[in-house]
């Protein structure tokens, strides 16, 4: 089957492209590239008026499975990302079992295969059961499909255990991803620490404690001459702490979730559950730093950190809520709304960070890139149009998510992945 | 009138005007309490649910007898919160007891923000009998109907509250509650309980008991609880005591008119000397009075006049 | 809220006048005033009950207490009042017990109000007699009640308002009947 987009605004960063162009695709791969193409037997897809982008690329979701399937599953976790424009997703490995070896790297593998409509990479955990004792067996890891490590939902506590997977990941050419956060100060918190958190009287989780953590890692990262990349990036100290790493030319490399760019501390003066995320909400000029980084290069990625949870887990006491937003379905247009369409990025950069970047990072070769002979994974975008989100029309199984009732301007027209159009769903 | 709410979650919602009619009308109910009959007609039919997730006698009570002398009636639902451990959740808790039809449920619970979650799937009105550490709105009115019994006006009052204000839901509503009226509040208590940020609500911190407790008009003491020793917010209750406890020494700093003040329950020795609790300028007993009349107001500004309809 | 006037009904001479009659009936029909003692009914009610009393003391040389009864309370109409009424003090600082009470108000309508007033006096303890002065009965009762003692009676509408203006607090003495506006 062949598919011929046509009058489109293709734009790839990795090339410098952005010119009306017409993209075949045949057999999985984009053919032919050129202003106007003339073929037969193509389903034609008219893309005037909208942007073609190389597929999106999440590197942060929680897609639950094996073990939590009563919160979302390959399957659901796949359609809900198609509905929000991402053709591949990375998903962390605090499932139950935790993802620590082979089996179920290729378990998960091989069930995306079968019932997943985007493609699913896996990222391992650094330490066995994420006990944060021991290495998992990380080339075998690596061999079996893992694209990246991480201890995600806690730092790797110990150190001298972190440096060790720094050196010892480096031939391996993958990332160890750090969620950045020392339980001894975030202890009992629920909140980001400070004035709101004393006026709701919601135990606080101060910045020291992803702070401190994005300091040692970054020393870490330096002293081993590896990479490092560290999760959810949310407050103003750890990205000057970044900024004079990558001044230094460490190689450490960050990503944002949407709701951190968006929402503050204040908003949780209703005791919504569906706002308790972990890095917290954090204040009014954190946000103002962390949209400065994304300016600045010193975020490099956009991610979801995509966290389902049930509506009974989510609809109890706000100390006892699970933390997590269910991201995948409004982070494009979340985006394009407050930062494209503000003109506080361009659509290029946009792309770049959430595309082209992540394909670099996860070594996604054929990926993130629209050129002959790449896969054909396409993001096509409807700068334009304007929507309310509904979570109650979510493909994702839970209905976490903050952003109830918002209008936003831009959204995923249409995903492509391995040519095949997987949103809108045919019916 | 000027008193239109449907639910009481925190003196932080009410305008400072609110605060005065409650004040106002608690004044009327007062005298109730001081008659051969101590019951009024005027909730008559009304149902009131009493649900208390930690254990409390006093506010419990105070509530209980308010809403008797009210003639409305009165349910107690102590629920320990290991019954939520046998898996029933608190909404489905709230949800049965709401089908029984109250007016109203009065909540205690030890999770800041739960009467604002129970306002989201409630009909009744919900009255926040204490939250977490977030605020305990009735304590701070009926602290402030005895201030102004005591001081007859809040103008020019310096009232100095010792203690673990982080944690403290008396604190907090306190705080609010005084800022709204103009009242100068200084807090003091060991540094960890006492956050600086807390100066964005118009409060002083000092960390000089003397010196906190200078000129003072009124000194609210605050619970201190052995937990919080444990989580290192301070060394010892030794070092406590030595540092924080009221005794005649450091009184004699504040006014000679000041009041000493204290939530309940005390810990004799500890925040506060036996003598200091027991002496003159110790109002602790007519704070406890002054609640039920505090509750009857509130109970009968939010109960008594309007249909629920109107609020909807 | 303009409300036209439509009659002044009583002046100040006709107000003292019927005080004055209706305090004669008072020491008439009560031999024994030791036993007697005044609740007057927010809030103007309170005004008549001390004119009164003053009357007697001059008359009779005998001090008869006044107290001030607020019937909010006890009111029936609670959810049908359009907001809450201000809850103001009852101030009755005498026992009521096995005394005879003159309560006293300005009009007589419904009778709601002196069924609320009695309900709240017996909670207060227990009368050996209620008697009730009122300026004005302008009728229209609901409930079968009767003053003992009536300034005046004056037939009115349902829609009419009878208003009582005294000194203490009106700065007039005087008895009006208005209509409310937005009445056709």
């Amino acid at each position: 089957m062949k598919l011929l987009i046509k009058n489109g605004r293709v734009i790839d960063p990795s090339s410098g492209k952005d010119a009306k162009l017409d993209l075949l695709i045949e057999k999985g791969k984009i053919a032919e590239i050129k202003a106007k193409i003339a073929t037969k037997g193509a389903k034609i897809i008219d893309a005037s008026r909208l942007v073609v982008a190389p597929g999106f690329i999440d590197m942060h979701a929680h897609l639950r499975e094996p073990g939590q399937e009563d919160k979302e599953t390959i399957e659901t976790g796949a359609l809900a990302a198609a509905k929000g424009g991402f053709t591949s997703v990375a998903c962390m490995p605090n499932t139950d079992p935790i993802n620590d070896n082979r089996g179920l790297t290729e378990y998960i593998l091989s069930e995306a295969k079968k019932r997943a409509v985007v493609n699913i990479f896996p990222i391992a955990s650094i330490t066995k059961g994420q006990r944060g004792e021991e290495l998992t067996d990380m080339a075998d890891l690596v061999d079996a499909g893992a694209v990246a490590f991480s201890d995600d939902g806690q730092s790797v506590k110990d150190s001298q255990l972190m440096r060790r997977a720094l050196e010892y990941s480096k031939p391996l050419n993958t990332l160890i991803i750090e969620h950045c956060e020392d339980k001894n100060l975030s202890s009992e918190g629920v909140m980001h620490e400070g004035y709101y958190s004393y006026l709701f009287g919601l135990e606080g989780i101060p910045a020291s404690s992803e702070e401190i953590i994005v300091a040692r890692d970054t020393i870490l990262a330096q002293e081993a001459e590896a990479n490092i990349h560290i999760a959810h990036l949310s407050t103003k100290g750890a990205v000057d702490i970044v900024r004079n790493a990558k001044k230094k030319k460490i190689k450490v490399t960050t990503e944002v979730a949407p709701h951190h760019l968006i929402l503050t501390d204040s908003y949780l003066e209703g005791y919504d559950t569906s706002l308790k995320v972990n890095p917290p909400l954090r204040s009014k000029e954190d946000i103002q730093a962390l949209i400065q980084a994304v300016k600045e290069g010193i975020v490099d990625v956009f991610a979801t950190d995509h966290a389902p949870h049930t509506p009974d887990e989510k609809d109890v006491e706000f100390d006892k809520a699970p933390c997590g937003i269910n991201g995948l379905e409004t982070a494009v247009s979340l985006l394009l709304d407050r930062l494209v369409s503000k003109n506080i990025i361009s659509l290029n950069k946009f792309i770049k960070m959430i595309s082209t970047t992540p394909s670099l990072f996860l070594g996604l070769e054929n990926k993130g890139k629209i050129c002959v002979g790449a896969d054909a994974d396409l993001t096509i975008l409807d700068l334009h149009k304007e929507i309310v989100v509904d979570v109650n029309t979510f493909k994702s199984k839970s209905r976490n998510n903050p952003f109830q009732g918002w209008k936003l301007k831009g959204t995923p027209a249409m995903t492509i992945v391995g040519g095949k159009i997987v949103y809108p769903f045919s019916s | 009138m000027d008193f239109k709410h449907k639910h009481l979650l925190g003196i932080q919602g009410l305008t400072p005007s609110e605060i005065i009619t409650v004040l106002d009308t608690a004044e009327s109910f007062y005298e109730i309490s001081t008659r051969e009959v101590k019951k009024v007609p005027t909730l008559r039919g009304k149902t009131i649910i009493n649900l208390f997730f930690e254990p409390s006698t006093r506010t419990r009570s105070s509530f209980e007898l308010a809403a008797k002398r009210l003639s409305a009636d009165i349910v107690n639902f102590n629920q320990d919160a290991s019954s939520t451990v046998k898996g029933e959740s608190l909404k489905d808790t709230i949800l049965n007891l709401e089908a029984m039809n109250p007016d109203a449920i009065i909540i205690r619970h030890s999770c800041s923000g739960v009467p604002h979650f129970a306002t989201t799937f409630c009909q009744s009105h919900i009255i926040n009998a204490g939250d977490g550490s977030h605020e305990h709105p009735t304590q701070a009115l009926l602290d402030a109907f005895t201030i102004r019994q005591e001081k007859k006006n809040f103008k020019d009052l310096k009232v100095t509250i010792v203690g673990d204000i982080l944690h403290s839901r008396v604190a907090r509503s306190n705080i609010f509650l005084l800022r709204k009226l103009g009242v100068r509040v200084v807090l003091i208590g060991p540094p960890p309980l006492v956050p600086l940020e807390l100066k964005k609500f118009g409060v002083d911190i000092d960390f000089n008991i003397d010196r906190a407790l200078e000129g003072a008009d009124v000194i609210m003491m605050l619970r201190i609880q052995l937990e919080r020793q444990q989580k290192n917010y301070f060394p010892s209750i030794r070092e406590y005591r030595n540092l924080y406890s009221l005794t005649e020494k450091r009184f004699r700093r504040a006014k000679k008119s000041a009041i000493i003040m204290h939530p309940g329950p005390i810990n004799r020795g500890v925040e506060i000397s036996a003598d200091m609790a027991d002496s003159a300028k110790s109002v602790i007993l007519k704070q406890v009075e002054n609640g039920i009349a505090v509750r009857m107001a509130v109970l009968y500004l939010l109960l008594g006049g309007k249909d629920r309809e109107a609020f909807d | 809220m303009l409300e036209k006037i439509k009659a002044r009904i009583m002046d100040s001479r006709k107000i003292k006048r019927a005080i004055q009659r209706m305090t004669t009936e008072i020491i008439e029909r009560n031999r024994n005033l030791k036993n007697l003692v005044i609740v007057g009914i927010r809030t103007r009610g309170i005004y008549l009950g001390k004119r009164i009393s003053k009357l007697i003391k001059e008359l009779e040389k005998r001090d008869i207490p006044v107290g001030v009864l607020d019937i909010t309370l006890y009111r029936d109409d609670f959810s049908e009042s359009e907001a809450q009424h201000m809850v103001k003090k009852t101030d009755i600082n005498f026992s009521v017990a096995k005394k005879d009470v003159l309560l006293v108000d300005d009009v007589l309508f419904t009778g709601r109000t002196i069924r609320a007033a009695m309900d709240s006096l017996i909670d207060l303890g227990r009368p050996k007699t209620i008697q009730l002065l009122v300026l004005i009965d302008r009728g229209h009762r609901e409930l079968p009640i009767r003053a003992d003692y009536v300034g005046k009676f004056l037939p009115t509408s349902k829609r009419e308002v009878v208003q009582v203006q005294l000194k203490e607090i009106d700065k007039i003495d005087e008895v009006l009947i208005t209509e409310p506006p937005g009445v056709k």
